[in-house]
């Protein structure tokens, strides 16, 4: 049977010697070379999960009655939007299954974006020849952010307006082109015209996945066209990558680990509740509630946006820069733009080293880039967990005017007290001393 | 012995079948020893993914069993869990562990000079490249522009001025959310009231206002408002002039001598404006002011527009002008 079946797709395909030399492709083994593949299936599951919604969900902010069986919602004018998704969760048959499970998975998608990036970072994995690799990685992380906020802003509940609100007012603080942009966008000012839904709809299920598949499919191709890195252990080299072949040894495996995080999503999406959106009710323009948190990974955003003191410079009467501009547009552009000239940085002004390497890094290896770093994640911590301090306010006490101006100062000082100790500890323990 | 013997036999005749195999081919794989437990408990783990996978199918059709979305949850999850755990012991116990290793792929000079020549020796024949390429370049940009110029049906790209434009006037009735009309003699002091301009759409931002009462010798508002809280009686915008979120929190002294002064709160971002100044920022990012709407009250006691906000509504732009709203 196996001959045959070989023999039928390489007449047909001509793919049996790249077939061969595939199955026997090196993995290197680590625990840590697992975070971008639990982000991969983290994304299949999203896809899976995603047409399923989108059988039920309608993207129209038409007026309806609600009669459906959720009794304080009845009688109540909803969009299509919002009672397509309360009927999801509360109607259709498994329905809130797999939202949730849809919902854990975002969650989980970025968090492991984000671990691969700090292992990819201190590992230096980023460099020549993988450069490449690493910038479409962070485009990607990029569009993960996006396509998350664009999934709870479908919904037209009370969350998704607040969020949409001041999604508008981050717009509207774009460096002289706001006001035009918001109003292209949202088809009038806030909160715009009707067809503002179904624009997202189209981003959020055909124009962001497709983009990120393709990114997926391109960052994929390269980490294969230039095999994996590998540390330093038995008989690995800058010139010959060892560990297990693709086939049989490695299969197995991944694909466990496949269903490992479609397990952990699942039982997620069933056990544990997120985003109970028939109990925030439907968007009003005048209306919000305190304390709504959105999903962690705007968190930063919103830290920012928090402890920005009141400045906005003025000339004559007119605006510059209103204050949504260095939370909303400042502070994550300079983010992305630190991790996406990092390689060329530190080329340039840390190790002035332009070889190729396929070995890694120990982070205690080059310090510098370690202690910055640890400085800069420092940094987009501080003001993340800032994004929380009305919660911490809630379960800790802690005055929340303090608190800001705690995160204001901490925003400051933490980063460059953690520069200095993991210098410190890195040079450490690089001390004895290790020669390639 | 004689269950030696049967084994010895078993084993001679296996290892005679496999022998002409083994020398027909050279392995790729290497070889390893069989292991009956491993294989035992991947025999074990499918029989628990099946048996799982089936409960989903029970679960989903039996309508009496409460909790669905739990049960459903995790029985599809141990189902997953238990195949990922027979994938595991296969890839651990039951296959080979192999450790190969190969060259990382070296640069092609050969094939990269052979690229550079062929390009470049493409553009033989022409004699002007550099005017060429640049008019190659400005096609593609007039294209471009040309492509994009669709999207600006997309929305009103060019005209901000509806940003300053309000539902109020002078004359306009306040009207709660049932529609009935505000009365001055229902505001009271320590809470606050959302209220919305007469028939007009309530689902723009310069629509919703909060109403609150305060004691008229405690108000300090600016030059030219004093006549716009009429009985202590002041009105400002419910939407932030920060991000756009509802004003949604109302922090009353409830102490006077110790507390902070009275302040509307924005749950976004918890810009905090001084109600009793004209909604000045106290807290938080916020970069100008609440803007304030001018009161009157009619002569059946109902609380009226006295005109529009003193600044626009919502949140900023780049170039906006700080001056009133416009009707």
């Amino acid at each position: 049977v196996i001959r045959r079946t070989v023999r039928y797709l390489d007449e047909r395909s001509g793919a049996a010697p790249f077939l061969r030399k595939a199955l026997r492709y090196v993995f290197p083994d680590h625990w840590s070379f697992l975070l971008g593949e639990v982000a991969l299936y983290s994304f299949v599951v999203l896809v899976a999960t995603g047409i399923y919604l989108t059988l039920f969900f309608k993207p129209s902010l038409a007026p309806v009655v609600y009669h459906g069986s959720y009794l304080p919602l009845r009688g109540r004018e909803l969009s299509e939007a919002y009672q397509s998704t309360v009927n999801i969760s509360l109607s259709v048959k498994a329905g809130l299954l797999i939202r949730q499970t849809h919902h854990w998975a975002a969650d989980v998608f970025v968090a492991a974006i984000v671990l691969h990036l700090l292992r990819i970072f201190f590992t230096g994995a980023f460099r020549k020849p993988r450069d490449l690799t690493y910038y479409i990685g962070i485009t990607m992380l990029g569009l993960a952010l996006l396509e998350g906020y664009l999934g709870y802003s479908l919904v037209d509940d009370l969350l998704s307006g607040m969020g949409l609100a001041i999604g508008y007012g981050v717009v509207m603080s774009l460096p002289f082109i706001g006001a035009n942009v918001a109003q292209l966008l949202w088809n009038g000012p806030f909160p715009g015209g009707h067809d503002f839904e179904s624009r997202m709809y189209m981003a959020h299920i055909l124009l962001l996945p497709v983009l990120i598949g393709a990114l997926i499919l391109l960052h994929l191709t390269l980490v294969a066209a230039r095999h994996h890195t590998q540390f330093v252990a038995g008989r690995a080299t800058e010139k010959k990558v060892v560990g297990m072949p693709t086939f049989p040894a490695y299969a197995p495996r991944s694909l466990g680990l496949a269903f490992g995080v479609a397990a952990v999503l699942f039982l997620m999406g069933g056990l544990i509740q997120i985003n109970p959106i028939w109990q925030w009710g439907p968007y009003h323009v005048s209306q919000a509630t305190n304390g709504a948190q959105p999903d962690w990974y705007l968190g930063w955003l919103i830290g920012a946006l928090r402890l920005m003191p009141p400045f906005e410079p003025h000339v004559g009467g007119y605006t510059l820069a209103p204050n949504p501009f260095f939370g909303g547009v400042l502070f994550p552009t300079v983010v992305f733009g630190v991790l996406y000239a990092w390689p060329w940085l530190e080329q340039r002004f840390i190790t002035r080293d332009f070889r190729r390497h396929d070995l890694l890094d120990r982070p205690r290896d080059n310090p510098r880039r370690t202690a910055f770093g640890a400085a800069f994640f420092t940094w987009v911590t501080t003001i993340f967990i800032a994004g929380a301090a009305d919660r911490l306010f809630v379960s800790g006490d802690v005055p929340y005017l303090r608190q800001v101006w705690i995160f204001r100062g901490g925003a400051l000082v933490f980063p460059i007290v953690a520069y200095v100790a993991t210098y410190r500890v890195a040079r450490r323990l690089a001390k004895p001393g290790r020669v390639r | 012995v004689k269950r030696w013997l049967i084994a010895l036999v078993v084993l001679v005749l296996g290892r005679l079948r496999r022998r002409p195999r083994l020398e027909r081919e050279r392995r790729i794989v290497p070889p390893g020893s069989p292991d009956r437990r491993a294989e035992n408990v991947v025999l074990l783990l499918f029989g628990c993914a099946t048996l799982c996978a089936a409960a989903v199918v029970v679960v989903y059709a039996w309508d009496a069993i409460p909790d669905q979305t739990q049960f459903l949850g995790l029985a599809l999850g141990l189902a997953l869990a238990f195949i990922s755990a027979a994938c595991i012991v296969i890839g651990k116990r039951l296959v080979v562990t192999e450790e190969i290793e190969e060259d990382y792929s070296v640069p092609h000079p050969d094939d990269q000079s052979a690229l550079e020549q062929l390009v470049e020796e493409s553009g033989d024949r022409f004699t002007r490249k550099r005017l060429l390429f640049l008019a190659g370049a400005g096609a593609g940009t007039a294209l471009g522009a040309a492509l994009l110029a669709p999207a600006a049906s997309l929305g009103p790209v060019f005209d901000v001025s509806s940003l300053y434009r309000t539902p109020w006037r002078r004359g306009v009735r306040l009207v709660d959310e049932a529609g009935r009309a505000l009365r001055a003699d229902d505001v009271e002091e320590a809470t606050f009231y959302t209220a919305y301009p007469e028939h007009a759409d309530r689902e723009q931002m310069g629509a919703p206002i909060v109403g609150v009462r305060l004691k008229p010798a405690e108000l300090r508002l600016p030059q030219g408002r004093h006549s716009w809280a009429p009985d202590g009686i002041l009105a400002y915008s419910k939407i932030c002039t920060h991000a756009g979120c509802a004003i949604a929190l109302y922090r009353k002294p409830t102490f006077p001598a110790v507390e902070p002064g009275p302040a509307l709160v924005c749950p976004c971002h918890y810009s905090t404006f001084d109600v009793t100044n004209g909604g000045g920022v106290l807290f938080g990012p916020a970069g100008r002011p609440l803007p304030q709407l001018p009161l009157a009250i009619d002569g059946s006691g109902q609380l009226r527009a006295a005109g529009n906000f003193s600044g626009p509504v919502g949140p900023s732009w780049w170039g906006v002008r700080n001056h009133g709203a416009r009707s």
